[in-house]
């Protein structure tokens, strides 16, 4: 047992947050968010080639450096808490892992490369547009793919997109297609969170190859809900990081601002708030590293830790966004303010890939409790 | 980072469970489950004993003061292993995980030798006498005072004053009492740590009725009680340090052994509901499920502090155990009561003694409050952990 950052993730920890720190402000966020691509091209080359934060995951064969999932939550965390704009998430932490998951060995050579350098922008379409968390993306027996897949983080600048679609005998396919297909077309959408803007993604009588189905043309089910709890895992890391970092903004708020004559960090109303949302940043802390620890240890228990690492730390990051503004009072309202950025990709974070209460009843069936019989 | 115990540590735990397993099956299999905190006291004291001689009594301690010098993975795993087997509560906690660890801190090497060896096999047990009537959140503010008179074998701390909450007093052999030997003296300064016989004249003990229906702990009143000059552990005015040392004691391992126990609630609670219907109810399954998750996050949580080196104790994560668990199992208790519905209300015979669930619905409104209310805990974390100004004190 030893549940503490090894010293290969301690010194990635220190040399992504010292990056961060030199390079990303609250100034580099704000343009970054409000330019047509919504992230940063130089930023993004430094931290996929100059940092290697791309590979960060992958397997050495695969030209990774093998610091696996708790790797990818290192990386994860220290972008959350900047705020980082980047397609990092929808690229590294879900496209590559269902390529990971499901392709075949020459399937991963020859996409993961570019997407490990950045050359390449992948994104995972897997849901509708509506609030349902299934694929309603429809494959043919003929190959040609219809529908539209919503909710999809950078969708606008990936060049390379993963699908999940259904089949008529109701098995899942994941394919791996250029952005450029003929009859796909791509809708990027004003977002509530602008740091991670979202895309609608319609697919018109696409026409397939085989060469497009990742794996062995078998159902990718498996694959693809392995998939989406890595990538939960991954959000975790950042949403645990980022309640942190609005916990930290309102702690040094309220030790500088003065009203009653004393600083407001001095009131117990406010303090107790403020110990209330640590108890929350610890545990979301925990609730993430655990999952990375054990999905990078391959137990059984993966499911059910990222599970409770999705809707603790879900909520932990909401409500401690929430308390943020709260405290700051009048200032933490404004648009000048970074509070609602944080608040915003809070709410978008737990609703991106299911939202707790559906994580929670995924739990019930692991845990004995009898399933609700549906009136016939 | 990995989660794991390594092949050692799980043919330690082997090596546990069957111990606790032949004991609990065999001549103590009266008391295995047993829930409360002092039945069956005679057999429980026998309990303590059979600890005591194979050996696993206060694991932690050092080989040297009879321990075996465990390892904190080690000390988990037992923790673990004892609530899985249902064992019972220890009626020697207070001293082997307080009286002991304190002496062997703080105490002289006469004090050692005096103490450490009835400790560890269960022929003494101790109490604890540290809150007051007017001093329970403002622990410093004690009234209770000693001070030094010649009696026939040397001279003797006098002691004056009440203490409260003082559990398992009733069977307990010894007391530490928090008491002022500066005459005058306010808050921290002028406190002594002293250790007092409970077998004498100036020593009264009533017990407290709580809202449970049990009386599991006392108010005790020393009224001239005695004890020899050399029971000071640390010197005169050092109390309040050496108490504070105590107290740090009672986090850390701990915190997983309880777990346990709240794992077995909670899959009874899963049980109730599954058996009558409540498991239907959406609203109820959520709860149900967000409990489940809370007590695995209090688990990794414990792993994560457990990981780190003695002196990192105190980190962020190590403040928030208390509160976190205290809260979690007071809502168990009020989800118990909801799975149940009506028939939780009614109790089984005569007596005011509710089943498990109701009983532990009424008693972890306790949990709250002792070892550092809710509101003490916010404020150790706003002011310590999180470095917030300190609210005006007058």
């Amino acid at each position: 047992m030893q549940f503490t950052f090894s010293e290969d993730e301690a010194l990635l920890e220190r040399s992504v947050s010292g990056f961060l720190a030199t390079h990303v402000g609250s100034a580099q966020v704000r343009k970054a968010m409000e330019s047509a691509e919504g992230y940063d091209p130089a930023l993004w080359r430094m931290l996929m080639q100059d940092m290697g934060l791309g590979g960060i995951a992958l397997p050495g064969r695969f030209g990774g450096v093998e610091m696996g999932q708790v790797g990818l939550a290192i990386a994860m965390m220290e972008m959350g808490r900047h705020l980082v704009p980047s397609p990092y998430f929808s690229s590294v932490g879900m496209a590559a892992q269902a390529i990971l998951m499901a392709g075949s060995d020459g399937q991963i050579e020859a996409l993961l490369s570019r997407l490990a350098t950045g050359e390449s922008i992948a994104a995972l379409a897997w849901r509708g547009t509506g609030r349902g968390n299934v694929p309603t993306v429809w494959l043919g027996d003929d190959l040609r793919l219809s529908g539209e897949a919503g909710f999809v983080p950078y969708g606008h600048v990936a060049d390379l997109l993963v699908v999940a679609a259904r089949r008529d005998d109701g098995t899942i396919a994941l394919l791996a297609l250029p952005a450029d297909m003929p009859g796909l077309s791509i809708e990027p959408h004003v977002s509530m969170d602008l740091t991670r803007p979202l895309s609608t993604i319609r697919f018109d009588n696409v026409a397939l190859s085989q060469d497009h189905v990742l794996g062995d043309g078998g159902d990718a089910s498996a694959a693809l809900s392995g998939t989406l709890d890595l990538a939960r895992i991954a959000l975790a890391a950042e949403q645990a990081s980022g309640a942190e970092a609005v916990l930290d903004l309102t702690v040094a708020y309220s030790k500088d601002r003065v009203q009653f004559g004393r600083p407001i960090g001095s009131f117990q109303a406010l303090k107790h708030r403020m110990a209330d949302m640590m108890v929350k940043v610890e545990m979301a802390k925990t609730a993430a590293l655990y999952a990375a620890c054990i999905a990078d240890e391959g137990t059984d228990e993966l499911a059910e830790a990222a599970a409770i690492a999705a809707s603790y730390c879900s909520e932990a990051f909401m409500d401690c966004a929430g308390n943020a503004i709260q405290l700051h009072g009048g200032i933490g309202f404004t648009w000048e303010h970074d509070a609602h950025l944080y608040f915003k990709r809070a709410r978008a974070d737990a609703m991106l890939l299911g939202d707790p209460a559906s994580q929670r009843e995924r739990i019930a069936g692991m845990i004995g409790l009898a399933p609700v019989e549906r009136a016939a | 980072m990995r989660t794991g115990f390594t092949p050692e540590q799980e043919s330690f735990r082997a090596e546990a469970a069957a111990w606790l397993d032949a004991q609990l099956s065999g001549p103590f299999a009266a008391i295995r489950n047993e829930t409360s905190l002092a039945g069956q006291i005679d057999l429980r004291r026998e309990w303590e004993k059979a600890l005591g001689a194979g050996g696993w009594s206060a694991i932690g301690w050092p080989e040297n003061y009879g321990g075996r010098g465990a390892s904190i993975a080690e000390q988990v795993i037992f923790a673990e292993e004892y609530a899985r087997a249902g064992a019972p509560g220890r009626v020697g906690h207070i001293g082997v995980t307080l009286a002991g660890p304190t002496l062997i801190h703080f105490g002289t090497e006469e004090q050692k030798q005096r103490f450490l060896p009835a400790i560890l096999a269960g022929e003494e047990l101790w109490a604890q006498g540290y809150s007051e009537p007017n001093a329970g959140s403002d622990l410093s503010n004690i009234r209770t005072k000693a001070w030094l008179e010649d009696g026939p074998n040397g001279p003797e701390w006098v002691i004056e004053g009440q203490k409260i909450w003082t559990s398992l007093a009733q069977y307990a052999d010894w007391i530490f009492v928090l008491c002022r030997t500066e005459e005058g003296s306010q808050g921290p300064k002028g406190l002594s740590f002293l250790l007092v016989p409970l077998d004498q004249p100036g020593v009264t003990l009533r017990p407290i009725r709580q809202m449970t229906g049990d009386a599991e702990f006392n108010e005790t009143f020393f009224d001239g009680a005695r004890t020899a000059a050399a029971n000071m552990v640390g010197a005169p005015g050092e109390g309040w340090k050496v108490a504070m040392g105590l107290l740090s004691h009672e986090r850390g391992v701990s915190s997983l052994a309880i777990q346990m126990t709240f794992h077995n609630e909670l899959h009874r609670v899963i049980e109730a509901a599954n058996a009558n219907g409540a498991a239907q109810d959406p609203l109820i399954r959520q709860r149900i499920t967000t409990a489940h998750a809370g007590l695995k996050l209090m688990r990794y949580s414990a792993l994560r502090t457990l990981s780190k080196d003695d002196d990192e104790m105190l980190s962020r994560e190590a403040f928030v155990h208390k509160i976190y668990w205290a809260t979690w199992h007071k809502k168990l208790g009020e989800l118990a009561m909801d799975v149940m519905g009506a028939p939780g209300l009614v109790a089984p015979g005569e007596d005011y003694a509710f089943a498990e669930l109701p009983h532990m619905y009424l008693y972890t409104r306790a949990e709250t409050i002792h070892g550092g209310t809710n509101q003490v805990q916010r404020n150790i974390i706003a002011e310590r952990a999180l470095g917030l100004p300190r609210e005006p004190r007058g």
